[in-house]
């Protein structure tokens, strides 16, 4: 299929569509406002729902029972919106239900501003909302990734029948880039959901419920869901590594979203006035479950680290728990809507190397 | 080879509008592109700009801290931009509204009074498009053919666009390639 030129968000959007995504609920908040835009427009085309809910509290609760009586369903927020909806996303994990979350994150903490951040990572992978949950992350590096993984993301929920979170920063949904737009999936070709509440005639009843007054069935469904999390860091690690391929590196960057881009083209800048220099760059396309085994394996090959990210170093804490103390580790970023440019990585890539 | 090409100016000048024709027509040309618009806080009479990368290979960061061109339609971009143009930069600045130029002597800078022109030629709010003409003018990023044909598409639901649009943007092209700089 030719490709098209689109914004992240109105992309991000489509490609939820083409997903088999058929309802949508969410409420504005820069800087990914145009995903409900775009959705408001395209749903109704296709026979979906859109709702702009009264708050995200409201939206986060819709989702809870369009996942419970089993439809494909989507929420896009900013940070502060995520944040409002961490209750319900622990309610929807606790039933083992699928959605599928956006966050097009911006500056924080409190209101913060709206330009790009990377300030929710350990909000994404550490924790969110209460009790014993996990969010699987994705975050992509272009409009092109974004696309493939928001497609990616609704058959990973269903798989595994859990929360699914879509990361990108600020760039990723306001920069226009060419995209290809996957088919149309068949809704009759996605998966059955045989423990949906579908009204139970002929059956016995199904229930959602993430009220457990039983501790003996609270830790029962707590070890249920830690297996699936097990399962789900066995199989889903995902990253790529650039200029990794020699056996020597002077320097390993670690780094996600479109701030490996941003590296990349650093890295590219210094090698080119230096031939000598090998820098390698690492970046983890799943935040969670993180890529700990294939990080440790560049870093063998490198002298140092250097992770850059556009908070105050919240992804620091897992590289260092996949190079376990056997490499220096330095740090670079800038917080509250600055945006490190490739200037400023290289220079401090120029500090490290002397 | 990859072209950078910061465009700003108030908000309401149309910069956003020439950054996408430039990144459809890349498109179009099958290269890669990026447009990233700036997106912050403003208020009325505040300025807007976008940068856009156009390439044959895939492109690495789409924020560009120093440009290899800038289009500036208004006298605040000027002073925020001209400072950052990498050495042999393009400026293309819209003389109408800027009566000064950039102190650098390292530039190649080109001045053209867009809002007049855009008048003279039938539509006042087409002096974005003398302006991208005078860029494509000075560095063919795409080929002026390319951007007409972008043009004609956009404004495919405004057609009594089309020829005033596809006019003005010519004017700017011819007078950055004869050199006519209004100095």
């Amino acid at each position: 299929m030719a490709k098209v030129l689109m914004k992240g968000c109105e992309a991000i959007g489509e490609a939820a569509v083409r997903a088999g995504c058929r309802n949508f609920f969410g409420y504005p908040i820069t800087p990914q406002t145009e995903v409900p835009e775009y959705l408001a427009k395209r749903l109704p085309e296709v026979g979906g729902l859109f709702v702009q809910a009264e708050s995200e509290v409201a939206a986060i609760n819709m989702l809870y029972g369009a996942a419970g009586v089993g439809k494909r369903v989507l929420t896009s927020s900013s940070s502060p919106g995520i944040s409002l909806m961490a209750e319900g996303v622990s309610y929807i994990a606790t039933c083992h239900l699928p959605v599928v979350l956006v966050n097009i994150v911006r500056a924080g903490p409190g209101l913060g501003g709206i330009l790009p951040a990377q300030s929710d990572y350990l909000q994404a992978t550490k924790g969110h909302g209460h009790g014993d949950y996990k969010l699987v992350v994705l975050a992509p590096s272009s409009v092109q990734e974004a696309v493939d993984l928001m497609y990616e993301a609704f058959d990973l929920a269903d798989h595994y029948l859990t929360p699914v979170m879509v990361m990108g920063d600020g760039m990723i949904g306001q920069m226009m880039e060419p995209v290809e737009i996957p088919p149309m999936r068949d809704l009759d070709d996605l998966p059955a959901k045989p423990w949906a509440i579908t009204g139970a005639k002929g059956r016995k009843p199904n229930i959602v419920n993430s009220l457990y007054l039983s501790e003996v069935a609270c830790n029962a469904n707590n070890w249920k869901m830690k297996e699936k999390y097990d399962e789900i860091v066995k199989r889903e690690k995902r990253s790529e590594t650039y200029g990794c391929d020699g056996e020597k590196l002077d320097v390993l960057i670690v780094a996600y979203g479109t701030m490996a881009r941003i590296c990349n083209t650093a890295m590219a800048e210094v090698v080119a006035s230096d031939k000598q220099k090998r820098i390698g760059l690492f970046r983890p396309i799943t935040l969670w479950p993180y890529p700990y085994e294939a990080l440790a394996k560049e870093a063998e090959k490198a002298k140092q680290i250097l992770v850059v990210e556009m908070s105050t170093g919240q992804m620091v804490e897992d590289v260092q728990l996949a190079v376990l103390g056997s490499r220096p580790i330095d740090f670079y970023g800038l917080t509250g809507g600055l945006v490190p440019s490739p200037d400023d990585v290289a220079d401090k890539l120029r500090k490290i190397l002397t | 080879m990859q072209t950078e090409v910061i465009m700003s100016g108030f908000g309401g000048q149309g910069l956003m509008m020439i950054g996408k024709l430039l990144a459809y027509a890349g498109l179009e040309e099958g290269k890669e592109v990026t447009w990233l618009p700036s997106y912050g806080p403003e208020m009325r009479g505040g300025t807007a700009n976008c940068t856009v990368v156009v390439g044959d290979r895939p492109i690495g960061s789409p924020l560009i801290s120093s440009p290899k061109a800038a289009v500036v339609m208004n006298q605040p971009s000027l002073e925020k931009f001209a400072p950052t143009l990498k050495k042999n930069g393009i400026l293309v600045i819209n003389s109408s509204m800027i009566p000064i130029n950039s102190d650098r002597d390292d530039l190649r800078s080109f001045r053209i009074k867009a809002n007049d022109i855009a008048a003279e030629l039938g539509n006042r709010r087409s002096a974005n498009l003398v302006m991208l003409g005078a860029y494509i003018g000075m560095e063919e990023a795409v080929t002026h053919e390319t951007i007409l044909k972008a043009i004609e598409k956009t404004f495919e639901k405004k057609p009594q666009f089309v020829e005033v649009n596809c006019k003005t943007f010519m004017e700017g092209y011819e007078l950055a390639k004869a050199g006519k700089s209004d100095d």
